[in-house]
C-alpha cells in the first residue's frame, strides 16, 4: 500500500471510468461517495466522517477489504444496526446504532485516537466548507457569532490519517467556490486534504497547485472560469 | 484503597464538593453513568466543571444535571447536537462556559493527568482556533500543540462489569472514555451492570484494574 501522502498525484487515472466530458454533471452525492469509495486501496482501514462521508460505506464492493474505524473505539465496524441488531452500547461516531463483523476490536478512546495521530489510518474521508489550494481544510465551524462551535475528532482525523479525501459540493448553494485561495472559514487542519472530491471534478491538492484528475459535464477551462485558483491539468 | 462496594448510587456519589471537577464518561448515551448523573443531581453539589465528549442528549443524564444549573463549566468536544437542546439554551443565555477540546487531545489530555505526564506537544490543532494562546513548537518539521493534562476531582463512569476487587471490564463501545477517565481523578466511581465474585472475571481481560477504581455501584440500586 502506497503509504506516502507527497505521491498522491501519481497514482495513475482510474482506467474504467469516463474521461472528461464523458459524463453529464454535477453528480449527485451518492455518485460523489461512489468515487470515494472506487478510489480506496484494497485492504485499507478507514474512517469515514460523520455525515455524507459515511455513506462512502454503502458502495464499498463485496471483497474490497476494508476495515473501517469508528473514532469511538472500534474497528472492523459493520453496517447500521436494524431491528433486534440494534444494541445501545454500539454505535458509531454519528451515535446510530451499527453492527460489528468477524474480527472486530475496541479499545478507549485514548488508543483510539493514538490510531488516528499515529498514522495508522490509511484514509478518512470527511466532509467540508471549504478546502484551499494548499490544502487547508474548514470543516468544524462557520465562524458565526451566534454558532455553537463543536470540533469532535475532525481535527485529529485531518492531521492524523495518511491521505485525507475530502467530499463537497463544489459550490455553495449562493454559487460560491468551496475550493478557494485561502480558506475564510475557521480551519480544521493546515495542509492537509490531499485529494477533494466534488460534483463536477476531482482534485489532487500537489505541492505544484491544484490537479485536475476528472470532471464531470464541464472541463477544465470552465471550472476555471468559476474558481479563483490556477488550475493544473492532470499529467501537466 | 480497596475499592468500596456501594450499597446504592447515592453512596456512590457521596461527597462530591461544591466547585468539583467531574469526569463524565459516555460517548452520546453508550457508556454514559446516567444513575451516578441522577444521584449526583440529588446529593446538590454546585458549581461543578463537567469534563465529557458532548454536554448531554435530551433531558436526562448529564444534560439533567446541566438543566438544574449546577455546572459552571463544560468541557468538551462536541457540544451541539441534535439533541443537545439543554446545553444550547445555557450556552445562548450565557449561563455556561465552554472550553472545546478536539477528541483525541480531550482523551489524551486525560491520559497525560493518570500517567503522571506534565504536558505534550500534539500535532492536532495546530493553525486553529484552538491552538491559540497556547505555546506551539515545531517538531520534525511539523507545528506542535502544548496540551496539559485534564485531571478529575472524580470520574463518574459506566462500565459493564465489575468483581468485587473493583476491575472492570466494558462491553463494546460503550468503553469510550471510561478507561482513560477511570486514571485521571481522585475518586472514581464506576456504575457497572453486575458485580461479580473476585476472580470471576479472566485476567487477561479486565480493562481497567482495581487499583484505578474507589467505589463501585451496581445498576438499578439507584
Amino acid at each position: 500500500m502506497n503509504t506516502d501522502r507527497s505521491t498522491a498525484q501519481e497514482v495513475p487515472a482510474p482506467q474504467d471510468t469516463p474521461g472528461p466530458q464523458d459524463v453529464r454533471g454535477p453528480l449527485g452525492q451518492d455518485d460523489i461517495a461512489a468515487l470515494v469509495a472506487r478510489d480506496i486501496p484494497h485492504g485499507s482501514f478507514v474512517n469515514l466522517g460523520i455525515g455524507r462521508p459515511t455513506s462512502v460505506a454503502d458502495h464499498l464492493p463485496a471483497g474490497s477489504g476494508v476495515v473501517l474505524h469508528t473514532e469511538n473505539g472500534m474497528l472492523n465496524m459493520g453496517p447500521a444496526a436494524r431491528g433486534d441488531a440494534v444494541d445501545p452500547d454500539l454505535t458509531n461516531a454519528g451515535k446510530i446504532p451499527v453492527t460489528e463483523l468477524p474480527g472486530s476490536a475496541y479499545f478507549h478512546h485514548a488508543d483510539s485516537f493514538a490510531m488516528m495521530r499515529g498514522g495508522h489510518l490509511d484514509v478518512c474521508v470527511l466532509g467540508a466548507f471549504q478546502v484551499s489550494a494548499a490544502g487547508d481544510l474548514a470543516n468544524w465551524h462557520t465562524g458565526a457569532p451566534d454558532a455553537i462551535p463543536a470540533v469532535g475528532g475532525a481535527m485529529d482525523l485531518a492531521i492524523g490519517a495518511k491521505k485525507v479525501f475530502v467530499m463537497m459540493t463544489l459550490f455553495t448553494r449562493t454559487g460560491a467556490p468551496k475550493l478557494v485561495p485561502r480558506c475564510t472559514y475557521p480551519l480544521t487542519g493546515q495542509g492537509c486534504a490531499d485529494r477533494v472530491y466534488t460534483d463536477h471534478a476531482v482534485f489532487d491538492v500537489t505541492p505544484e497547485g491544484v490537479v485536475v484528475r476528472e470532471t464531470f459535464g464541464t472541463s477544465v477551462d470552465e471550472l476555471a472560469g468559476r474558481l479563483d485558483l490556477p488550475l493544473l491539468p492532470l499529467g501537466g | 484503597m480497596t475499592t468500596q462496594l456501594c450499597a446504592d448510587a447515592d453512596e456512590a456519589v457521596a461527597g462530591i464538593e461544591d466547585g468539583s471537577t467531574v469526569l463524565v464518561g459516555g460517548f452520546g448515551m453508550a457508556g454514559m453513568p446516567v444513575a451516578l448523573i441522577d444521584a449526583l443531581i440529588r446529593q446538590g453539589a454546585k458549581d461543578l466543571t463537567v469534563v465529557s465528549n458532548n454536554a448531554g442528549n435530551g433531558d436526562t443524564g448529564l444534560a439533567a444535571l446541566l438543566a438544574e444549573g449546577r455546572v459552571r463549566k463544560v468541557i468538551c468536544s462536541f457540544p451541539r447536537q441534535r439533541d443537545s437542546y439543554v446545553f444550547d439554551g445555557l450556552y445562548r443565555a450565557d449561563r455556561i462556559e465552554l472550553e472545546v477540546v478536539p477528541q483525541g487531545s480531550l482523551a489524551e489530555r486525560m491520559r497525560a493527568a493518570g500517567a503522571g505526564i506534565g504536558a505534550f506537544y500534539c500535532p492536532t490543532g495546530a493553525g486553529t482556533l484552538l491552538a491559540e494562546g497556547k505555546e506551539t513548537r515545531v517538531i520534525d518539521g511539523r507545528p506542535h500543540v502544548l496540551e496539559y493534562p485534564i485531571r478529575g476531582d472524580v470520574a463518574l463512569i459506566g462500565a459493564h462489569r465489575a468483581d468485587r476487587m473493583g476491575n472492570l471490564v466494558y462491553r463494546k463501545t460503550a468503553r469510550n472514555f471510561g478507561p482513560v477517565m477511570a486514571t485521571a481523578a481522585t475518586t472514581v466511581v464506576a456504575q457497572v451492570r453486575e458485580i461479580v465474585e473476585t476472580g470471576a472475571i479472566d485476567p487477561e481481560t479486565v480493562v481497567t484494574p482495581s487499583i484505578y477504581v474507589d467505589r463501585v455501584v451496581q445498576e438499578g440500586t439507584a
